[in-house]
């Protein structure tokens, strides 16, 4: 797809508009300003009960205005793209500074920016029809899983962002983003018994993506397993266990407990459990966990931050030691550190924050199977739901939605979901196993962080938790678990 | 600091009503059978400050338009923020071509002419005092709050900030049945977030905040900062908490959380999918005896208050749980066909996709028993104040969350605790509301006193 200049194309913009509302912007003082134009066009289906209920399409448009002045950052937006109304949002986020006018400088520079995404086609304007199709071949496969699979849900939706970022430090980015993704969940019913299960993915891809490497399919027999699973599912365990986690989504472990942590604001107002920590050791030796908005096609990927900023791979623990932070241009500067590209905002509404891409933990030594092997008594959880963390004082938790108990070193009973609750700054130096296997997640995560939501990508290869506490209902006996 | 905001301009009000009426017409005329337009604009102002200092300071205001519309019994829906002619047409001709791919579903459309309406009367959603304050009066508000938590004791040495926000929304609704209504509310907030620190070096940050339509009921920024300063000071020396089934007091802040399961399990997507364990269930017994859970729409000044629900129906009144037993599930239009039921006008509307259900003010009757007197009778309990992630399964009831608060020691709050989780299942829990506190303040659109609940387990050590 060609990167054509949207916004100068559409609307009309200019070089000198830019300019100017740069300019009016600066027109009180201040360090930096930027704009960040957006056009965001959506599209949505769902069915249940083998109906196509609802088809949803839309277009989102705007502009939001930052002024930076030391520590303060004024901000406005409107939806309307017309000279007076940016101008009148641009001389309200000035209001933050009072002084001098500043002059932006003059011409701006396109930083050489990657292409993760590259695709002929975006899904947006693919035919409505072939969405329509991925949902019904969905919904078919999942009641054709198994009698007992007595409700099904499946939904598509995708959208086509394109955005334009200047600042006042010649800062010019453009950069046109596809995102797909695909859901299936299915409720499974017995005489005593009930059980749900949900399974998605997708990413910055095309259609062709769920005709191809991901199908309908997939998913819904994912969905259906799971909620067959649940049925026979008996109470999990209460208190303090060994854990062994399963490679991709359990990655969610590395965002709530160490990712949020370790993002620049956060230490730069010391309010971070892992704030000064830098060059200390806050993981096993064996764990080494990146923010990488570099690797194609993936939900969590950028070619540039939303500030106009080239994305890459920022090692956050090498070996068990903390190396640094992922930050903004606001961190960057307060804090003296290099700007590692990760500034994102939900929309043109919002103000841009230290925020996640993808957030993995690199592959080590360990045999999976000798990773289970190596369990007394523990649990193995394999899927979650989401997770939440407390950046003060560290405690992080994330929600269990297939797990089995190990006796043994053997995998036996499927067990209820449960919450799992650790201490972000030492959970990882309790990791004494990490296998081969990394995976990255089916491509369905959303952060949110201060009531902005954006996409992103987490991954773990099976690794080995020695503590952690798990919110089950059945209490240990001295013989073992209670059944 | 002048911060007046230029919205757009105030005939713009009759201009509203005007174009979604047009907007409807258009759409029929276009080929449709319904439809339902929906129009929302609002402003909104926040500042946060930090160490006394301001930090950031937003101020905007915006519009948006949706449409959803019925080819016979096949729906679609489209929405925009352009309201030039063309950008209206594309959305409608969007909305047409769209209808062609989704399902006839017997069930769908718009409520009857003879059902909808609007409540009459000032319902007090909206005072212009909200943006009464200057700019520097505003930042001062949240400068406040947060030296009076900085203030309050020398173990206090951080803060996330103390924060000022206000915002009006205007949402105006029209149909082909002839509907048009409108209504303004507005909002204004004070919070603070302190952080303590122990000597070595453990932080714990906690909150408070008060909430208004308008300013003149703000509690002062003085003890907004001084009370979220008292519950961050409570959480210091947290221990963790040893495995143990005990009885576990909700405090307000987290008691809500009942109520949002319950709503979640006796909503009519749910009921109607078979996703709850609560589906089928009308006229039984599902919680104890003490526990009635109103739904009102209609409550003057409530943040669940509205004239008209999603689709245009006039909001009311419904017991959803009366001493325990399972008196209605909250409905719109679709889901009330499917269970052959009346709508209880709590269909939720945003500006695309089809109407869901939202609650009104949803809340516990309160019981006769201070907190004071519930934690009192507890010789070994937890009195939760804080939950970390989500973790109910309404289908099988199962639940467990992670957990901070205070153990509760020969009836009193003895010390802090964190690093927990709280387990049990649902079906059993509501039974086991063993104590409901006296203690009901709407802090949002669902309020819940303090309660007690017998039969859950620990986890911890």
């Amino acid at each position: 797809m060609e990167n054509i200049k949207f916004f100068f194309q559409h609307y009309g913009l200019t070089q000198n508009d830019l300019e100017r509302y740069l300019a009016a912007a600066l027109s009180a003082g201040g360090d930096y300003a930027d704009l960040y134009f957006e056009y965001l066009n959506s599209t949505s289906l769902s069915m249940d009960e083998s109906m196509v209920k609802s088809a949803s399409q839309g277009i989102s448009v705007g502009c939001g205005v930052r002024v930076i002045s030391g520590e303060r950052t004024g901000y406005a937006y409107t939806d309307d793209l017309s000279s007076e109304r940016i101008l009148h949002a641009a001389r309200t986020a000035a209001l933050i500074a009072s002084g001098p006018a500043k002059t932006p400088a003059v011409g701006f520079q396109e930083k050489p920016a990657r292409s993760l995404y590259p695709m002929t086609l975006p899904s947006v304007d693919a035919e409505i029809t072939a969405k329509v199709e991925l949902i019904l071949r969905a919904d078919t496969a999942a009641r054709a899983f198994d009698p007992r699979i007595k409700e099904v849900r499946a939904s598509y939706s995708d959208e086509l962002r394109n955005i334009l970022i200047v600042g006042s430090d010649g800062t010019f980015a453009e950069d046109s983003q596809p995102l797909a993704r695909m859901n299936v969940s299915c409720i499974a019913k017995t005489e005593g018994s009930s059980g749900r299960g949900s399974s998605g993915g997708g990413g910055r891809v095309a259609l062709d993506f769920f005709f191809g490497e991901r199908t309908p399919e997939f998913f819904a027999k994912e969905a259906s397993r799971q909620a067959i699973l649940q049925l026979d599912a008996r109470e999990a365990p209460a208190g303090d266990m060994e854990v062994v986690l399963g490679p991709g989504w359990p990655g969610v472990l590395l965002h709530e407990a160490v990712g949020h942590g370790l993002e620049a604001d956060f230490n730069r107002k010391q309010t971070s459990a892992f704030a000064g920590l830098v060059g200390k050791r806050v993981a096993s030796e064996k764990c080494t966990v990146v923010d990488n908005g570099t690797m194609p096609w993936r939900r969590g990927s950028l070619n540039v931050d939303d500030e106009g900023q080239p994305t890459q791979s920022t090692t956050l623990i090498e070996n068990g030691i903390l190396k640094g932070y992922i930050s903004d241009k606001l961190s960057a500067r307060l804090m003296g550190i290099a700007d590692t590209g990760n500034g994102r905002r939900e929309s043109y509404e919002h103000i841009p924050m230290p925020r996640m891409t993808n957030t993995y933990m690199l592959p080590g030594d360990d045999d999976p199977e000798d990773i289970v092997r190596s369990v007394k008594h523990g649990i193995y959880a394999v899927n979650f739901g989401g997770g939440q963390v407390d950046i003060t004082n560290g405690k992080f938790v994330f929600s269990a939605s297939e797990a089995y108990l190990i006796e043994g070193g053997k995998i036996t009973a499927p067990i209820k979901g449960a919450t799992l609750i650790g201490n972000g700054p030492d959970v990882l130096t309790r990791v004494s196993m990490v296998g081969n296997d990394l995976k990255l997640d089916e491509g369905v995560g959303t952060c949110g962080k201060d009531g902005q939501a954006v996409p992103v990508g987490v991954g773990i290869p099976t690794i080995k938790i020695d503590r952690l506490t798990v919110g089950g209902t059945a209490r240990k006996d001295p013989g073992g678990f209670m059944q | 600091m002048p911060t007046e905001l230029a919205t757009q301009n105030s005939q713009v009000n009759t201009d509203l009503k005007d174009l979604a009426q047009d907007v409807v017409r258009r759409a029929i005329k276009g080929g449709a059978s319904a439809a339902e337009c929906v129009i929302r604009e609002g402003d909104e102002f926040s500042t946060l400050v930090r160490l006394g200092q301001v930090e950031t300071l937003k101020q905007s205001g915006s519009k948006a338009i949706g449409i959803r519309l019925f080819n016979g019994r096949r729906a679609a829906s489209t929405y925009s923020s352009d309201f030039s002619r063309e950008g209206l047409d594309r959305m409608i001709k969007s909305a047409i071509e769209l209808s062609r791919i989704t399902s006839e579903d017997p069930f769908a459309g718009i409520p009857d002419a003879s059902q909808l309406g609007s409540l009459t009367g000032d319902l007090d959603l909206f005072y212009p005092d909200v943006y009464s304050l200057s700019g520097e009066e505003r930042i001062n508000y949240a400068r406040r709050a947060e030296k009076a938590a900085l203030d309050y004791d020398p173990r206090i040495k951080n803060s996330d900030g103390g924060s000022f926000d206000a915002a009006t929304g205007h949402k105006i609704m029209a149909n082909s049945h002839g509907f048009v209504g409108e209504y303004r509310r507005s909002y204004c907030s004070i919070s603070a977030v302190p952080i303590a620190q122990t000597e070595d070096g453990a932080m714990q940050r906690d909150y408070w905040f008060s909430v208004s339509r308008n300013l003149s009921k703000l509690e002062s920024p003085e003890h907004v900062g001084t009370v979220a300063a008292q519950r961050t000071l409570r959480r210091l020396g947290a221990r963790r908490g040893k495995t143990k089934k005990v009885p576990v007091v909700f405090d307000p802040m987290v008691s809500t959380s009942i109520l949002e399961h319950i709503f979640e399990g006796i909503n009519g997507d749910a009921v109607y999918r078979g996703a709850t364990f609560l589906a089928g269930k009308l006229g039984q017994k599902i919680a104890a005896d003490s526990v009635t859970v109103v739904d009102d729409g209609t409550i003057p000044g409530g943040f669940g208050t509205s004239p008209f629900d999603g689709e245009g129906i006039p909001t009311r009144r419904t017991v959803v749980i009366e001493n325990g037993v399972l008196n209605s599930y909250l409905l719109n239009t679709y889901t009330a066909k499917k269970l052959g039921l009346q709508t209880t006008a709590n269909a939720s509307r945003g500006l695309a996709g089809t109407p869901g259900i939202g609650p009104g003010n949803f809340f516990v009757q309160p019981g006769k028993k201070t907190p004071q007197e519930i934690i009192a009778a507890i010789p070994d309990g937890l009195y939760v104040t804080e939950f970390l992630g989500h973790g109910a399964n309404l289908v099988t009831g199962d639940y467990s969350r992670g957990a901070s608060g205070l153990w509760i020691s020969g009836g009193e709050l003895a010390y802090p605790v964190e690093e927990i989780t709280v387990a049990g299942n649902l079906k059993e829990m509501f039974f086991n509301i063993s104590e409901i506190g006296s203690d009901l303040e709407f802090r949002g659109s669902v309020a819940c006193p303090t309660i007690r609940l017998d039969g859950l387990i620990v986890g911890g050590e």
